[in-house]
C-alpha cells in the first residue's frame, strides 16, 4: 500500500461524506466535486489516464454544472425551514451500514491470490483501437443512447403550455 | 556534448540548459529539480505577457476609439502594469458581509489553478513541454471545464444579484460553446490519430515545397480553425460574447465582488485561460512552433510559438474594438443553431477529404461541402430574424 | 492488505456513503447525486480490477468505465430534466410531498 492512495481516499471520502451531509445544496455540490476530483486522481494514480481526463471533463464540467443549474432553477439553496433529512433516516442509514458491512466482510475474508501485475501501459491509441473494433457495437448502442436521453431531457424539461401559448 | 549547428544550439538553448543544471542536482532531489525548472519558466513568462498585453490592449483599444491610451507611467506609459500591480496589492480586500466565505476565498485562486494547469501539454518548442501525456488535449479540456466551476463559485458565494446573474451567464455560454470547441478539434485528432500535442505538432513540422504542412491550409482544418476560435473566443468571455461580465448591464458580472489582489488575479486567470485556447490553436491548427516557411527554421522555435501568440493576442485586440456584444438569445441561437452543425458536417467534411483520391477535385468538393450549408445556415438564420439589425424604441 | 482490498474497500465505503445519502435526504437533487456516487464506486471497482487484475492488456476494465460515465452523464441529464419538470408542475422537490401519483 501506498501513502499516496491513501492521502486520495481521505479526500475522495471527504468530499463524498460532506455531498452527503452539508445542509446547503451548493455546498455539497462543491464537495460532490472534491470527491470526483479524488476518483480521478485514484485513476491516474492506478494507470488509467484517459480514464481519469473523461472522469473531470463529465463530471466536474458537465454533471456537477448540472447539479448547480438545477438547484439555482428549483430554488432550493436557500435556507431550509424544514429537516433535511427524511423521516425514516434511521432505517436508511442502517441499510447503508449493514450494506458496508456485508460488503467489507466479503471483501476481507476472500483470498485474492494473483500477483501485482506491473503497470500496465495503455495508449490512448489501444482504446480507441478497442472503441473501433472489438467494442464497435456498444459504441453505437451508447450513441442512440445519448441521443435518446438528449431529445429525452430536452423534451421533459421544456414547458408544457408552449405550443398553447 | 555532440556539436550541433548553431541555429539549433540555440533552439534548444532551454533544453540543453536546463539537462547541464540536472547533471548537478544529486538524484534523490532530481523529479523535484526537472519539475521545478520546466514549471518555473511558465510561472514567470505568461503572467508577464499578461502584464504586457494588458498596456498593448488599453493602447490597442484606445487608438481605435480615437484616444491616447495609458501614457504616463513609464516610456509610452509601459510600466503601467507595475503600477496597476502595486494599487492591487496595496487595496483594501473587500469581502461582503453575507458571502460564503470559503467560497469567496477559493474561487479566484481554482480559477487561475486551472488557468496554470492548462500550459502543462503546451508545446512551447520543439522538446519544450513540461508532460507529455498521451491524452494531452483531454487534459486540457479537463482542466478548462474547471473554469467553470471556478465562475459559478465566484458568483454563487458573492450573494449579489449581479455577480450571480453574470455566473449563470457565464456557465451557460461556456457549456454551449464548449461542445463546438471540443467537436472542432477532432477533426485534427483524426487527420493525425492522436491526442498527444507533441505528436501533433511533429505532424504539422513537415513541407511541401516551401509550404508548411499545416492543418489550417486545407478546407476542413480552416472551418475548423475558424470554428474553433469563436469559440475560444466565447469560451473566455471575450467581446463580442462578453455578456457574462458586460458592464453596461451587469457591471462586471461574476467578480463585482471582489476587490484588491483577487480582482487582479480574476483578470490574470482570464488572460491566461486566453493564451492557453489560443496556445492550443495554434498547437492543433497553426503547427505550434514550426516555421511558416522552410527558408525560415533557423530561427529558433519558442519564437515562432511566441510570434504566434503575439499576433492571435493582436486579433482578440482587433476583435474586441469591432464587435458589438451579442444578445443573449442571439449567443445561444448562434451555438446551436450555426456552430454545432457546422462542426459536425466539418468532421464529415475532414473523412470525405481522407477517403478521396489526391487531386484536385477533392479541393471541390470539400470546399463545397463547407461553403454551400454554411450560406444555407445564414440565410435561415437571417430569415427567423435572429441576426437583424437592431432597433430601440425610445419613451416619447 | 493487498492493494486491491484496499480498493475496494474504498469502493465499498463510497457505495454505502451514496446510499444513506440516496436513502436519507429530503431533496430530490441530492438523492440523484447519492445514486452518482453509487455509480462511481463501481467505476472504481473497475479500474482496480482491471489494474490488478490477471490480464490488463485486455482493457475491458477501461471500456467498461467509459461507458459507465457515459451513461451516469446521460442519467444525470434526464434526472435533472424530470427534476425541473416535477418542479413546475408541484413547486416543490422534497420527496416526502411527492409521495402522490395524482397530478
Amino acid at each position: 500500500m501506498h501513502a499516496i492512495f491513501f492521502i486520495l481516499a481521505a479526500l475522495t471520502i471527504t468530499g463524498a461524506s460532506a455531498a452527503m451531509c452539508l445542509r446547503n445544496l451548493i455546498h455539497c455540490v462543491l464537495a460532490l466535486t472534491l470527491g470526483f476530483v479524488g476518483l480521478a486522481l485514484l485513476y491516474l494514480f492506478l494507470g488509467a489516464q484517459f480514464v481519469s481526463f473523461t472522469q473531470i471533463l463529465v463530471y466536474v464540467g458537465a454533471v456537477a454544472i448540472l447539479a448547480v443549474f438545477a438547484i439555482m432553477m428549483t430554488r432550493s439553496a436557500g435556507p431550509h425551514p424544514q429537516p433535511a433529512l427524511s423521516s425514516f433516516w434511521i432505517t436508511g442509514c442502517i441499510t447503508a451500514l449493514a450494506t458496508f458491512a456485508v460488503l467489507a466482510w466479503a471483501i476481507i475474508h476472500s483470498n485474492i491470490i494473483t500477483p501485482t501485475p506491473a503497470q500496465p501501459a495503455v495508449s490512448t491509441n489501444q482504446i480507441g483501437d478497442a472503441l473501433m473494433h472489438s467494442f464497435a457495437l456498444p459504441l453505437e448502442i451508447m450513441g442512440l443512447l445519448l441521443t435518446a436521453a438528449l431529445i429525452g431531457a430536452v423534451i421533459i424539461a421544456m414547458p408544457q403550455n408552449r405550443s398553447s401559448k | 556534448m555532440t556539436h550541433l549547428p548553431l541555429s539549433q544550439t540555440i533552439d534548444q538553448v532551454f533544453v540543453l540548459s536546463k539537462a547541464a543544471i540536472m547533471g548537478h542536482i544529486p538524484a534523490p532531489f532530481q523529479p523535484i529539480a526537472s519539475a521545478i525548472l520546466s514549471v518555473a519558466p511558465v510561472l514567470v513568462v505568461f503572467p508577464l505577457l499578461f502584464a504586457i498585453t494588458t498596456v498593448l490592449e488599453r493602447k490597442g483599444l484606445g487608438r481605435m476609439q480615437n484616444r491616447y491610451g495609458p501614457n504616463r507611467v513609464g516610456p509610452f506609459g509601459f510600466s503601467q502594469p507595475i503600477a496597476d500591480g502595486i494599487k492591487s496589492l496595496t487595496k483594501e480586500d473587500v469581502i461582503p458581509r453575507t458571502a460564503d466565505q470559503v467560497v469567496h476565498f477559493l474561487a479566484p485562486l481554482l480559477l487561475v489553478l486551472a488557468a496554470f494547469l492548462a500550459y502543462a501539454v503546451l508545446p512551447i518548442g520543439r522538446n519544450m513541454v513540461i508532460a507529455n501525456l498521451s491524452a494531452g488535449v483531454l487534459f486540457f479540456f479537463a482542466i478548462g471545464s474547471m473554469v467553470e466551476l471556478a465562475v459559478f463559485m465566484a458568483g454563487w458565494s458573492s450573494r449579489s444579484k449581479y455577480s450571480l446573474l453574470g455566473a449563470m451567464r457565464a456557465v451557460a455560454q461556456m457549456i454551449s460553446y464548449e461542445i463546438p470547441l471540443v467537436l472542432s478539434t477532432i477533426v485534427v485528432i483524426m487527420a493525425t490519430g492522436t491526442l498527444s500535442t507533441v505528436a501533433i505538432v511533429d505532424a504539422q513540422a513537415r513541407y511541401i515545397g516551401i509550404l508548411p504542412h499545416w492543418y489550417v491550409f486545407t478546407p476542413w482544418g480552416f472551418c475548423g480553425f475558424i470554428l474553433f476560435m469563436i469559440a475560444a473566443t466565447a469560451e473566455s468571455n471575450r467581446s463580442p460574447f462578453d455578456l457574462p461580465e458586460g458592464e453596461s448591464e451587469i457591471i462586471a458580472g461574476y467578480y463585482i465582488e471582489y476587490s484588491g489582489f483577487k480582482f487582479a488575479l480574476f483578470f490574470l486567470g482570464e488572460y491566461l485561460g486566453m493564451f492557453a485556447t489560443s496556445g492550443l490553436a495554434i498547437t492543433l491548427f497553426l503547427g505550434g512552433w514550426s516555421a511558416p516557411l522552410s527558408s525560415l527554421t533557423w530561427i529558433p522555435s519558442y519564437l515562432w510559438f511566441l510570434l504566434k501568440l503575439l499576433a492571435f493576442i493582436a486579433a482578440f485586440i482587433w476583435v474586441r474594438g469591432t464587435f458589438p456584444r451579442l444578445r443573449m438569445d442571439q449567443l445561444m441561437a448562434f451555438a446551436w443553431k450555426f456552430m454545432l452543425p457546422m462542426t459536425l458536417l466539418n468532421i464529415f467534411d475532414a473523412a470525405v477529404w481522407h477517403l478521396m483520391p489526391h487531386n484536385i477535385l477533392r479541393w471541390l468538393v470539400c470546399i463545397a461541402l463547407l461553403a454551400i450549408p454554411c450560406l444555407l445556415l445564414n440565410l435561415n438564420l437571417k430569415q427567423r430574424k435572429q441576426l437583424q439589425i437592431r432597433t430601440y424604441r425610445f419613451a416619447d | 492488505m493487498t492493494p486491491l482490498t484496499g480498493y475496494l474497500l474504498l469502493s465499498s465505503l463510497l457505495f454505502s456513503i451514496g446510499l444513506a445519502g440516496a436513502l436519507t435526504r429530503r431533496n430530490a437533487i441530492l438523492v440523484l447525486i447519492g445514486i452518482e456516487l453509487m455509480l462511481n464506486a463501481a467505476n472504481l471497482n473497475f479500474i482496480a480490477f482491471w489494474r490488478y487484475g490477471p490480464h490488463p492488456e485486455a482493457l475491458t476494465g477501461i471500456l467498461f468505465t467509459i461507458f459507465s460515465i457515459s451513461i451516469a452523464a446521460a442519467e444525470a441529464a434526464v434526472g435533472l430534466g424530470i427534476i425541473l419538470a416535477v418542479y413546475r408542475h408541484h413547486k416543490n422537490i422534497d420527496l416526502n410531498h411527492l409521495n402522490t401519483m395524482k397530478g
